[in-house]
């Protein structure tokens, strides 16, 4: 071992459990300043979500969404770049979600028995939100690999105008007239029944929650980018630009191409986020459901580092903060909704931004210890 | 581990049962904007608090942070018994349908949206109506025969407001000029003073000297840029004519408070399901009057704009409402 290098488990186990444990420190200061137990709202955080079955699967349905995101910008990462426009990669992918379902949905629908047209419906979004966010992954790729335009810059540039194309979308073209809210029409014809409606159909009573079969999608798309990343030729490509862009070149590699390519990979899984969401739990087209699942995908991407199994569980514990923020403000009237972002910021701040901070002192004392 | 978790949920089941038994009293789900928006949500809050100081009973509140906690909120509550439950905002409409449909015996309301099941209550207001008066005395008010309008997010809702302000200036003074402007896209415009000031140096420049805010925490920037600027500004939803005395024209109140207030104090036993639109005539929407903008509005505009208010009421004028057909008949 190498000065300066840990043992895996200290990696990938001890510190992110140490950077948990001081966030939730400074958070419990916090919590005592508006004069509240911190231990008290701690505990609920962590173990109410856990001690229900509807908080299970809110859990799962938030960490769903994570999964996405947290995809889409660790692709990037391995490809050395920084894709911080999964929020708006993932918001305009609700285009490709909704609009097979809204326009050819009840074509399909009325020509074939709805066990045949859903499905195809279904995976005919499932296939345009993949594009579309694919789409609006490329175009900073391309800036950057054509024209030097730093992707840092683009992407996030991306997200305030994604935030203009989609409300002038969903207001001007979605919205149906005389319709107050500003959303689509209900998508009835790619409709992802959640675990409760399913469950109704197998004759199973569980709790309501947009709990819904996504997860799998998820979950493929988890083992798809591993297989891509460490099985194919590709994978080993965008990994080479990442390492080292001069030594991938010399090897052959077209570093213009894999920018490109990874960037529009990225976008797409970034995309399939709207599928869940839009088809799975909103069933509708609404303004900004992505609600920062695009940047939270950041803060997963680094506490996962970057691997899908790592990805998949950093997401389960973002989704445990979530639903467990929730139960908090449900708990505790004096604990609102600004204070649980306080508390999930400080979380993401310390996994997200400081997460190397102890790395050193770990490595000094592993050194000393040899 | 199937076992356990059939056995969770049937144990969830059976508290949902248990505590309908008990009355918890009403409970409230804000909207993304916040209970302290200075608007709606706000205006909301205040009737809730003014139900617990009058009272002493307390109610339960939740304030939205993203789409999924929509219904989980509306549904927590009803779990717990709480009734009836009042959603702010039209964006709570599917979360409310779904939840009332699940606990038949508990109480709903909504307000600004129309939902079906039979345990709801549906509270929706005229806005083009009061928007109307406060274009009436805009057009009498004004000098220079031009007046703005600054609105938040680039929503339908919005361009209701508008499009009667327009009706009500163009009625007074057929020549009369509106500028109208969106503060923008996102969420972001309910809460953006600087540009919402920046908006209203625009218009002033080009001629306005009335200028109509309907836009949220936003309104409180155009509020100011006209008051710094020497001219006249028109606040909405509370009554916000105190933000600058005598220099505020008035303001399109929207009586939220009120409505919350009552669904509160009806509580379960006189609850009035179905829909209710508040309009002039039922006092959901008015302008204001008060020590701080009895100098601006002269005896002729006084009896000007509540001409116009009586033949609304009475039915002889006719408000085009935007949200019928997405259009406005007068730019």
């Amino acid at each position: 071992m190498q000065r300066g290098e840990l043992p895996t488990w200290v990696d990938v186990g001890l510190i992110p459990l140490i950077n948990l444990t001081i966030a939730f420190i400074v958070a419990g200061l916090v919590v005592l300043i508006i004069g509240e137990n911190p231990f008290q709202a701690i505990w609920i955080l962590l173990s109410t979500p856990l001690s229900s079955l509807s908080g299970w699967f809110n859990i799962i349905y938030y960490a769903t969404n994570f999964i996405f995101t947290g995809l889409c910008v660790a692709v990037a990462f391995h490809a050395g770049l920084f894709n911080i426009g999964g929020e708006g990669q993932a918001y305009i992918g609700g285009l490709g979600a909704a609009t097979p379902g809204l326009l050819i949905g009840g074509v399909l629908a009325s020509a074939l028995p709805f066990w045949v047209s859903q499905p195809i419906t279904l995976l005919l979004c499932l296939i345009a939100s993949f594009a579309i966010g694919a789409l609006w992954g490329w175009f900073p790729g391309y800036l950057q690999a054509k024209r030097g335009s730093h992707i840092v810059i683009t992407t996030i540039m991306l997200n305030y105008i994604t935030s203009s194309v989609m409300v002038y979308m969903i207001n001007m073209v979605f919205r149906p007239v005389g319709k107050m809210a500003v959303e689509s029409r209900a998508i009835d014809d790619a409709y992802i029944m959640n675990a409760r409606e399913i469950g109704r159909v197998i004759g199973l009573k569980l709790p309501a929650s947009p709990l819904n079969p996504g997860l799998f999608v998820a979950l493929a798309a988890a083992w798809g980018v591993w297989y891509l990343l460490w099985r194919t030729k590709l994978g080993y490509e965008i990994r080479a630009v990442g390492a080292n862009m001069d030594a991938s070149i010399y090897a052959g590699i077209n570093p213009s191409r894999i920018i490109m390519i990874t960037m529009a990979i990225s976008g797409g899984l970034a995309g399939l986020m709207a599928f869940h969401e839009v088809l799975g739990a909103q069933h509708r087209l609404v303004l900004e459901y992505v609600q920062g699942a695009g940047f939270v995908g950041i803060a997963v991407a680094l506490m996962g580092r970057s691997h899908p199994l790592g990805i998949v569980l950093a997401a389960l514990l973002f989704g445990l903060l979530y639903q467990g923020g929730t139960e908090l403000s449900f708990a505790n009237q004096n604990i609102n909704r600004d204070m649980v972002v306080v508390i999930q910021g400080l979380v993401i701040l310390f996994m997200g931004a400081l997460e190397q901070t102890f790395r050193p002192y770990l490595a000094a004392v592993f050194a000393k210890v040899e | 581990m199937i076992k356990s978790l059939l056995a969770a949920a049937a144990l969830t089941t059976a508290m949902a049962a248990s505590a309908l038994a008990a009355d918890m009293g009403p409970a409230i789900v804000f909207d993304i904007g916040g209970k302290f928006d200075k608007s709606f949500n706000e205006s909301m809050f205040n009737g809730a608090e003014k139900f617990k100081k009058e009272t002493g009973k307390s109610y339960a509140e939740f304030e939205i942070a993203n789409e999924a906690q929509r219904e989980q909120a509306i549904r927590n509550f009803a779990d717990k018994g709480y009734s009836p439950i009042i959603a702010a905002g039209f964006a709570q409409a599917e979360a409310v349908t779904k939840v009332a449909k699940d606990y038949p015996d508990l109480k709903f309301a909504i307000i600004d949206m129309v939902v079906e099941p039979k345990n709801t209550e549906s509270i929706v207001f005229k806005e083009h109506e009061g928007s109307y008066l406060v274009g009436v005395l805009a057009a009498l008010a004004s000098k220079t025969g031009k007046v703005g309008f600054v609105g938040g997010m680039d929503i339908p809702l919005i361009h209701k407001f508008a499009c009667g302000y327009v009706q009500g200036v163009k009625a007074t003074k057929k020549d009369g000029t509106v500028f109208q402007n969106m503060t923008g896209d996102t969420g972001a415009a309910w809460n953006d003073p600087v540009k919402g000031g920046e908006i209203t140096k625009g218009q002033i420049a080009k001629g306005a000297d009335v200028v109509y805010a309907a836009a949220g925490a936003t309104g409180i920037g155009v509020l100011q840029a006209a008051a710094d600027a020497g001219k006249l500004s028109i606040g909405v939803d509370a009554n916000q004519n105190y933000l600058h005395p005598g220099k505020v024209l008035t303001s399109m109140v929207k009586h939220v408070d009120v409505a919350v207030y009552n669904i509160m104090k009806n509580g379960n036993d006189k609850f009035e399901p179905g829909i209710h639109a508040l309009g002039l005539a039922e006092g959901g929407v008015d302008y204001a009057m008060d020590d701080n903008n009895k100098s601006l509005v002269t005896d002729d505009m006084k009896k000007a704009v509540e001409a116009a208010k009586a033949d609304i009421i009475a039915g002889k004028t006719k408000i085009h409402d935007y949200m019928e057909d997405n259009k406005c008949p007068v730019e």
